[in-house]
C-alpha cells in the first residue's frame, strides 16, 4: 500500500504539546506543500513519512552515508540533518523531481546505462550529490584534491576527471561497491 | 515482437534500473499503511545480566506513545527456529544491545523519545568478551557454518610440518566486521481478517515466512511476506532478524499496522557480524615448493545465544594439494552479539590467512607467487578426493598475470619509490563452492504470447529478476521484454534465500525447469491458447537432493598495485584486477557489478573497516558509519573484473557458478602481499590503517 499522500492529516490524532509543532510550506519539487509538523521532524522523515516521497533513503539518520541527499535550494544537503521547520522558503529538490515526465535527468540515464547501482539503496542520495555536485563544479567550487592553481570562484568551471569526481563523490556511501561505475557514469554527464 | 532473443550473457540492463534511478522502487519501510504506529527498540546498556525493573510510566506519558511491549506483557512465542529471535521473553541480557523493550508510538518522533524514556535496572553478572588464542572457553564444535566437519585430518600434518625442508607458521589475527547494507533492517506490519502480512527487508521471504508462523504458533497460509526491492543484505539479511518478530507482535498486540526499522547504530549487536578470527597456518613445503603439509587452525566466537562459526579453514580443503593436511575449528561463547554470515563466510577470512602464508612461502623461497600457486595445483579435490567439475584457477592466475603486467615485476621487497610512495603489487588466490537449494517456480503462457514466471527470489541488487526473466526467455525462445517476472512474495513459489553466490543456481534451475515443462506443453498444442493460459510448475528438490560426486567450486585470482606514503603509512590501492571462474556468466553487465562490488567490500577488509570489541563495554566500538569505516568513492580505483568462461556440464541447466562473492575471498590478501611487496613488512593483521605500518616504514 503506498504511504499516504499530501499532508499529516493522519498525525491530528496526536496530542500536540503548545509550541511542538507548527503549520508551514515546505517547497518540494517545485510544489508548495502545507505541513503541520513536530519540530523535531527532519526534512527526511518529513519526506519519507508525511509527503509520500520516498526516494530520498534513510540509510544512518546521522549524517554519514549520504542516502538521504536532497538539494536544497540547488545544493546538496542531508535531509537527515536538516529540520523541516527551519526550510521554510528553500526550495527541495527529491531524486522524484528529477526527470522530465518519462524523461529521465541525464545523471539517471547513466547511472542506469553504467550499471551504477545494485540494491539501489544508496542511489538516490547519489544521483542528488551528483547532480548537486556537478553545479557546484560548474560554479568553480574547488575539492580537496583541485591544485591550488586550479579554478577558483569566479574564473571559471572546475575540470571533472575521475580523482576530482571521487573526491567529491566520497560523501555517498554505496556499500554494494558500485563506485567504479558511478565514477564513470558521472563521467559520461560532465562537460 | 521487434526485439530477437538475447543470447546467453547478454548485458541486459536490469529490470528494475528505472525504479531504483528515479527513487520510485520501495523498499521495506516504506509502505506505512494509514493508522501505522512507529516502533523503537530499547536495547540492554550492560553487557550481561539480568533486567530487574523495566519502569515505563514516563514513557507512556510521553505526547504520542501508544504502548510500551516489555517481557510483562509481550505476546508469548513459541520456541523460534533461531534463538535471536525470542525477543521479549524473558529477563535474560545475553550481551549489549539486547532487546529489552520496544515502545510504539504515533511519530518516529515519539518513538524515540519514548524508547529514551523507559527506564531498565538491571542485575549484572560478570562478561567476557575478548577473544584470546588461548581463551580457556574454547572447544571443538560438531560443525562449523554451511556443516562441514570441525575437523579434517588427512595423513601427519604435524610430523610432515616438521620434517618440511621450508616452513612457514604464521599467525593472522582478524577483529570482527559488520555487513552494513546501506539499508538498515526494517519490517512493516499488518494483521487483517487473521493475515498476517510483513514487507520486510530479507534475503529470503519464504524462509521469513516460515520462521514466523513457528515462532507466532500460526499457519503459513495465514502469513504473507514481501521483499520486492531489498537495499543490500550481504548475509545480514539471510535468515529472520528481530526487527520482523518485533514488528509482527506489536502488531497482533495494538491491532495497528507497525512500521520498525533499525538504527544504524544499533545494527552490530543485532543484525549479526562476521566473527573474529585468530588463525594459525603452518606450510611445510620442499625447496621447489611443492606443499608437503598444510595446517589451519581456527579460534573463533560466538554468543551465548547461538552458535555460529565462522568455516575460515574450509578453503584449505580445497585449494592446494597436500599430502597431510589438518584443518581445524574452535570457538567460545562470550557475551558478544551472536555472530552470522557476513560476504563470503569462512572463505574470506580463510583465504586472508592462507593466501598471505602462501606469499610468505614465495618470498622464503624466492619463487615467484604466481608460480608458487601453479606448483600446487591439485588433480582432485584434496579433502574429499572427488574430481573437480572444473578447476580454472591456473587459467585465472595465468591470464590475470598476462593482464597485469605481472611478470615485469621486481620480487625484491621496498624496492620502488615515487616521491613519498612506496609502490609495490600482490597477487592472491579466490574460491567459493558451488551451493544449491531447492527451488519451485511457475511458468505461464497467455494467449497474447507473453509469458509471466513466478519465483520467490530476492534480488538484494544481484540482477535476479534480470537474469531469471533471460533464463526463462531463452528456454521459451523469445525475448526477455516478453517475460514477465514476479519475485519477492512468499505467496509465490517457493525460493530459496538469496545467500551463498547460490541465487541464480537455485531459482534459475527451477525456472528453467518449469519453463522448459512450458514449452513442452505448447509445442504439443495447436491452435490458439485458452482464454486462462498455460501454467506449469516445477520444483527441484529431486535434482538438489542429489550429491554431485564432483567438487564443484569457482575460482579466481586478484592482481593488486598498492602505493604506501611513507610519511604518514597510508596505504592507497592504485589498480585492481580480478580474473574469474565461475561456469558461464549469464549477463555481463550485472555480473561485473557483483565481481567489482566484492573487490570493493574487500578493500574495505584490508585498509579501512575495523572492529573493535571494547572489554569493559562490552560492545563493538565502531557501531555506526563514522567510525566503522566502508570504502568511499576516493577509496576506490578503477577496477577491473574480467572471466573466463567455462563449459562444465555438471553445474546446472545454465552452466552456472555463483558469482556474489567470490570478489571478496582473497582481495585483502592480494592488498597485504602488495604491502608487504612495498614496504617488506608483513602485518598479520586487518586492516593495514597507518597506525600498524607506520613503526615498519623508513
Amino acid at each position: 500500500m503506498d504511504p499516504t499522500p499530501g499532508n499529516d492529516d493522519a498525525d491530528a490524532a496526536q496530542v500536540p504539546l503548545p509550541g511542538t509543532r507548527s503549520t508551514f510550506s515546505l517547497d518540494i519539487n517545485g510544489t508548495a506543500r502545507t505541513v503541520t509538523l513536530d519540530h523535531r521532524t527532519t526534512v527526511l522523515d518529513a519526506l519519507r513519512e508525511h509527503l509520500g516521497l520516498t526516494g530520498a533513503k534513510k540509510g544512518c539518520d546521522h549524517g554519514q552515508c549520504g542516502a538521504c541527499t536532497v538539494l536544497v535550494d540547488g545544493r546538496r544537503a542531508n535531509s537527515c540533518l536538516l529540520f523541516a521547520v527551519a526550510q521554510e522558503g528553500a526550495r527541495i529538490t527529491t531524486v522524484e523531481g528529477l526527470a522530465d515526465g518519462d524523461r529521465l535527468h541525464p545523471v539517471q540515464a547513466a547511472f542506469l546505462e553504467r550499471d551504477a547501482l545494485q540494491c539501489g539503496y544508496c542511489t538516490p542520495g547519489q544521483i542528488c550529490s551528483a547532480v548537486g555536485m556537478l553545479g557546484e563544479a560548474a560554479d568553480g567550487f574547488p575539492s580537496h584534491v583541485t591544485p591550488p592553481t586550479a579554478t577558483t570562484v569566479p574564473e571559471g568551471p572546475a575540470a571533472l576527471g575521475a580523482e576530482e569526481i571521487r573526491e567529491r563523490m566520497s560523501g555517498n556511501l554505496c556499500r554494494c561497491g558500485a563506485y567504479p561505475h558511478i565514477v564513470r557514469a558521472i563521467e559520461d554527464v560532465a562537460p | 515482437m521487434s526485439q530477437a532473443p538475447q543470447p546467453p550473457g547478454a548485458p541486459v540492463v536490469r529490470r528494475e534500473g528505472r525504479e531504483k534511478v528515479t527513487g520510485t522502487a520501495r523498499y521495506a519501510a516504506e509502505h506505512a499503511p494509514p493508522g501505522c504506529l512507529y516502533g523503537w527498540i530499547v536495547p540492554a546498556t550492560v553487557p550481561g545480566g539480568v533486567v530487574t525493573a523495566t519502569r515505563t510510566a514516563d514513557a507512556l506519558a510521553v505526547p504520542g506513545v501508544h504502548t510500551v511491549l516489555t517481557p510483562d506483557n509481550a505476546p508469548r512465542l513459541e520456541d523460534p527456529d533461531d534463538p535471536i529471535l525470542s525477543v521479549l521473553q524473558d529477563d535474560r541480557v545475553p550481551h549489549r544491545g539486547w532487546p529489552v523493550a520496544l515502545v510504539l508510538a504515533e511519530s518516529l518522533e515519539a518513538a524515540r523519545a519514548g524508547a529514551a524514556a523507559v527506564r531498565v535496572e538491571y542485575r549484572t553478572t560478570g562478561h567476557d568478551v575478548v577473544l584470546t588464542g588461548d581463551h580457556p572457553g574454547l572447544y571443538t564444535p560438531e560443525q562449523a557454518n554451511g556443516g562441514h566437519p570441525a575437523v579434517r585430518e588427512r595423513g601427519d600434518a604435524e610430523a610432515a610440518f616438521a620434517s618440511a625442508p621450508v616452513r612457514i607458521d604464521a599467525t593472522y589475527t582478524l577483529g570482527g566486521l559488520h555487513n552494513h547494507p546501506m539499508e538498515p533492517h526494517a519490517s512493516t506490519a499488518r494483521w487483517a481478517d487473521g493475515h498476517l502480512t510483513v514487507h520486510d527487508s530479507s534475503q529470503g521471504s519464504t524462509t521469513v515466512r516460515d520462521s514466523l508462523a513457528r515462532a507466532l504458533g500460526i499457519d503459513k497460509d495465514h502469513i504473507t511476506v514481501i521483499s520486492e526491492h531489498v537495499g543490500g543484505g550481504f548475509g545480514s539479511k539471510g535468515t529472520p532478524r528481530p526487527q520482523v518478530v518485533l514488528a509482527s507482535m506489536a502488531a497482533r498486540h495494538t491491532g495497528r499496522p507497525v512500521q520498525l526499522s533499525l538504527p544504524r547504530r544499533y545494527m552490530a549487536a543485532v543484525v549479526g557480524h562476521r566473527a573474529p578470527t585468530v588463525q594459525r597456518v603452518r606450510l611445510g613445503a620442499d625447496r621447489e615448493g611443492v606443499l608437503a603439509s598444510v595446517s589451519h587452525e581456527i579460534v573463533t566466537h560466538t554468543s551465548t545465544v547461538a552458535e555460529f562459526v565462522e568455516q575460515a579453514a574450509v578453503p584449505a580443503r580445497v585449494m592446494y594439494a597436500s599430502p597431510h593436511s589438518r584443518t581445524a575449528h574452535r570457538v567460545t561463547a562470550l557475551d558478544v552479539p551472536t555472530p552470522s554470515w557476513m560476504r563470503a563466510p569462512g572463505e574470506a577470512s580463510g583465504m586472508y590467512a592462507l593466501e598471505s602464508a602462501m606469499d610468505e612461502l614465495a618470498c622464503a623461497l624466492g619463487i615467484d607467487p604466481v608460480e608458487l600457486r601453479l606448483r600446487n595445483e591439485p588433480a582432485a579435490e584434496p579433502d574429499s578426493g572427488r574430481p573437480f567439475s572444473s578447476r580454472n584457477l591456473a587459467a585465472c592466475l595465468n591470464d590475470g598475470a598476462r593482464r597485469f603486467g605481472w611478470h615485469e615485476r621486481d620480487p625484491g621487497p621496498a624496492a620502488r619509490q615515487e616521491g613519498p610512495w612506496l609502490l609495490g603489487t600482490g597477487v592472491a588466490s579466490a574460491t567459493y563452492p558451488v551451493l544449491v537449494s531447492k527451488s519451485a517456480a511457475s511458468a505461464h503462457a497467455a494467449p497474447d504470447g507473453s509469458y509471466r514466471i513466478g519465483v520467490n527470489a530476492t534480488d538484494i541488487g544481484t540482477g535476479a529478476r534480470t537474469v531469471l526473466a533471460q533464463i526463462a526467455a531463452s528456454v521459451l525462445g523469445t525475448p526477455p521484454e516478453n517475460v514477465r517476472i514476479d519475485i519477492g512474495n512468499s505467496d509465490l513459489p517457493a525460493g530459496s534465500v538469496a545467500g551463498g553466490s547460490s541465487g541464480t543456481a537455485s531459482w534459475g534451475s527451477a525456472v528453467h525447469k518449469a519453463a522448459t515443462g512450458l514449452a513442452g506443453r505448447l509445442a504439443g498444442r495447436t491452435g490458439p491458447l485458452p482464454p486462462e493460459g498455460v501454467t506449469v510448475t516445477a520444483d527441484t528438490a529431486r535434482e538438489t537432493g542429489e550429491e554431485s560426486p564432483y567438487a564443484r567450486h569457482a575460482f579466481g585470482a586478484h592482481f593488486v598495485e598498492v602505493a604506501v606514503d611513507s610519511l604518514t603509512g597510508e596505504v592507497r590501492v592504485r589498480r585492481m584486477l580480478g580474473v574469474f571462474a565461475a561456469g558461464h556468466i549469464l549477463n555481463s553487465r550485472t555480473a561485473r557489478s557483483q565481481f567489482i562490488g566484492g573487490m570493493v567490500m574487500g578493500l574495505g577488509m584490508a585498509l579501512t573497516e575495523g572492529s573493535t570489541m571494547d572489554p569493559v563495554f562490552g560492545d563493538f566500538t565502531e557501531n555506526d558509519l563514522a567510525s566503522y569505516h566502508v570504502p568511499s568513492c576516493a577509496d576506490v580505483p578503477d577496477i577491473q573484473a574480467h572471466w573466463i568462461d567455462e563449459d562444465d556440464p555438471h553445474l546446472n541447466p545454465m552452466g552456472s557458478k555463483g558469482i556474489g562473492e567470490i570478489g571478496i575471498v582473497g582481495t585483502a590478501a592480494a592488498i597485504g602481499n602488495a604491502v608487504r611487496h612495498a614496504t617488506g613488512a608483513r602485518l598479520r593483521t586487518l586492516p593495514l590503517t597507518p597506525d600498524k605500518l607506520l613503526p615498519y616504514l623508513p
